[in-house]
């Protein structure tokens, strides 16, 4: 508590040192705008350099034909990446979304327990995994096993980084419906699982979607798991269990070759990630997230 | 009506069923977690069972057989010392973001401006490291540590060596840009969770913008901006690709962080670097495993701090929140 004393030193305070506290809070909010400020720079140096860099090196055959011969003069394209980024897109969320999903279901439904409250805290402390961690897992659990590098693992890895992300939306999304929508169904004398399948999930169904455009825009970028399962390849696919290119992994290899054409198309496929990556991110924002405010639950993040 | 039948959901097994495979799939995120602890830890048991502590503290790295020797020392001190710096630099920063957000800004301009920091934190790693690695590292190397190098380099030991762009100083900024978004947006909600009564006494007295965020707001929400910006370290901790691209890849002895215009190299970025070499059921494998274990149980402990910090917080706004 404060005393009488003491209120009366703050008033004090506050009436005798009006000009020099009035500055003080300019010199602050100066500050805070420069903070501002130095977090816009980067992200327009970056999307103009990507931009700048990338848009030159854009052509028919850069989008479709498979990469020449290092340092010689046939360029070609990065068509493998991109059909590798697609295919591990779709592959992953083939296993990541209806787990996920399910996941979700049950922590909202079926998860006001013990086990419910555990498997919530494990499921964000999974979220937060190094993906260079799940990248080794998948290599000793599957590229080790099956004897090479292949697409599934790639799958496999991608997958375990949807899965949290996933998980989490579904629930908060199952978590918005009224329940006076569940008492509906089950006064109509629906079983629970329709009553989830059937009226829950497509009341969530908005939230759904944000929340796997989510997950897959966070794979799309996730290059770190790929060196260890995918590793990159310079034809198109041959196999679900033979190596595969993917386009973070391709900008990646790009990047740290000695050549200037090289280096040119890894901006550009740099560009083409970021195009994917953040029309995703916001069309997503114009979709759905604005309508529902701003969920803890439903975050951007960029893979890694 | 034939539809109504079909709707009620057939035989009550049906029902159990469907819970079992909910079960089923939130267990598997569990068994997971267990599979990914349990696989480090037997992938990494050869080195282990070689070098034992001395993994932890040495420095040798030589991968070269008959004279095999790994020490992961320098790795987790470069690991610290980058996330340290991007701390050192971002949480300023990204509270100063949050604290314009929720206190400052005009109302036309906080929906565009969380837009423009979702998009950074939308932008995937190895952008970031191209970014570093091509454009950035440039104005560094010539704007900063060339100046200051000259200046200072014989005299202070932190700003000594040739500056060269690929170094601590290079990586820890680019991290502090990464972990910006990360710990602003949840800094931001944290202090739109203070309830405005709070401020409103503040006002009362006569407070200023900044004394009411001071005497209001911060006392307030300490716990939760400190488990925000705990939760921005563990991200900075786990990145790979802008550090791997970035850090200059020095190995051994060498590799601890000594100067900041000096490479390094982390946890992380070494297991990327090196793992192209590392044959299976080489020591070498499993020793970048061992460091991958390393890594894991850092992270986790770091975010395990963060969420009970955060969501206390939180919990009674909208539930538990993680970036």
């Amino acid at each position: 508590m404060i005393t009488i004393e003491q209120r009366a030193e703050f008033r004090k305070h506050f009436r005798n040192n009006i000009s020099s506290r009035l500055i003080t809070d300019k010199i602050v909010k100066g500050i805070v705008f420069g903070c501002v400020v130095l977090a816009i720079v980067p992200l327009t140096s970056i999307l103009l350099e990507v931009v700048r860099n990338g848009a030159p090196t854009l052509s028919i055959a850069f989008f479709t034909q498979e990469p020449g011969a290092v340092g010689s003069n046939q360029l070609g394209g990065i068509g493998p990446a991109i059909q590798g980024t697609l295919m591990l897109i779709g592959m992953s969320s083939l296993i990541g979304v209806p787990v996920g999903v399910m996941g979700g279901i049950f922590l909202s439904e079926y998860g006001n327990n013990k086990y419910g409250h555990m498997i919530r805290f494990f499921n964000d402390v999974l979220a937060e995994f190094p993906t260079i961690v799940i990248g080794l897992f998948a290599f000793i659990v599957i590229v080790l096993v099956l004897g090479n590098f292949s697409l599934i693992a790639g799958m496999f890895a991608l997958s375990i980084i949807m899965l949290p992300i996933i998980t989490r939306t579904t629930e908060e999304s199952l978590k918005l419906v009224p329940v006076t929508y569940r008492e509906a169904g089950y006064a109509l004398g629906i079983k629970r699982w329709v009553v989830v399948t059937r009226i829950l999930l497509t009341s969530a169904k908005s939230g759904l979607i944000t929340g796997i455009m989510l997950a897959v825009a966070r794979i799309g970028g996730e290059t770190a798991p790929l060196i260890f399962t995918i590793l990159g390849s310079s034809q198109f696919f041959t196999g679900f269990d033979q190596p595969m290119d993917a386009l973070p992994l391709r900008i990646w290899r790009l990047s740290l070759l000695p050549y200037n054409s090289s280096i040119a198309q890894g901006w550009g496929a740099a560009l083409v990630l970021i195009l994917i990556v953040l029309s995703l991110n916001i069309g997503m924002r114009y979709l759905f997230l604005g309508k529902r405010g701003r969920g803890g639950r439903f975050r951007i993040t960029a893979g890694r | 009506m034939i539809q109504t039948v079909k709707l009620k959901g057939g035989s009550p097994i049906f029902d159990k069923v469907f819970k079992v495979m909910a079960a089923i799939a939130a267990t598997y995120i569990l068994a997971i977690i267990i599979l990914i602890a349990f696989q480090l830890i037997s992938g990494s048991y050869p080195i282990w069972d070689k070098e034992g502590i001395s993994f932890l503290t040495g420095s040798g790295w030589n991968a070269v057989e008959g004279r095999e020797v790994y020490g992961a020392a320098p790795y987790i001190a470069g690991t610290f010392v980058t996330a340290g710096l991007a701390m050192l630099i971002g949480v300023p920063i990204s509270i100063g973001i949050a604290m314009f957000m929720s206190e400052l800004a005009p109302k036309f301009l906080r929906s565009p401006l969380s837009f423009v920091i979702e998009l950074l934190a939308a932008v995937p790693s190895v952008i970031y490291g191209l970014w570093g690695l091509f454009i950035f590292r440039d104005y560094i190397k010539n704007w900063i540590e060339i100046p200051l190098g000259n200046t200072f380099g014989n005299k202070v030991w932190f700003l000594s060596g040739a500056p060269f762009g690929l170094d601590i100083f290079t990586t820890s900024i680019v991290l502090a840009i990464m972990i910006i978004p990360t710990i602003s947006t949840i800094s931001r909600e944290i202090m739109i969770a203070v309830p405005n009564s709070q401020r409103e006494a503040a006002y009362m007295l006569g407070a200023t913008k900044w004394e009411v965020f001071k005497m209001a707001v911060i006392p307030y929400s300490k716990s939760g901006l400190i488990g925000a910006s705990i939760l921005g370290l563990g991200r900075a901790v786990g990145e790979t690709m802008a550090v791997t691209m970035l850090i200059g890849n020095a190995t051994g002895p060498s590799a601890f962080p000594s100067s900041l215009f000096a490479p390094g190299q982390t946890m992380s970025s070494i297991i990327a670097n090196e793992f192209a070499e590392a044959s299976p059921g080489s020591l070498h494998l499993a020793a970048l495993v061992g460091i991958g274990l390393i890594l894991l149980i850092v992270a986790i402990a770091i975010n395990i701090v963060a969420q009970l910090l955060v969501s206390r917080v939180l919990k009674a706004h909208e539930g538990a929140v993680l970036a």
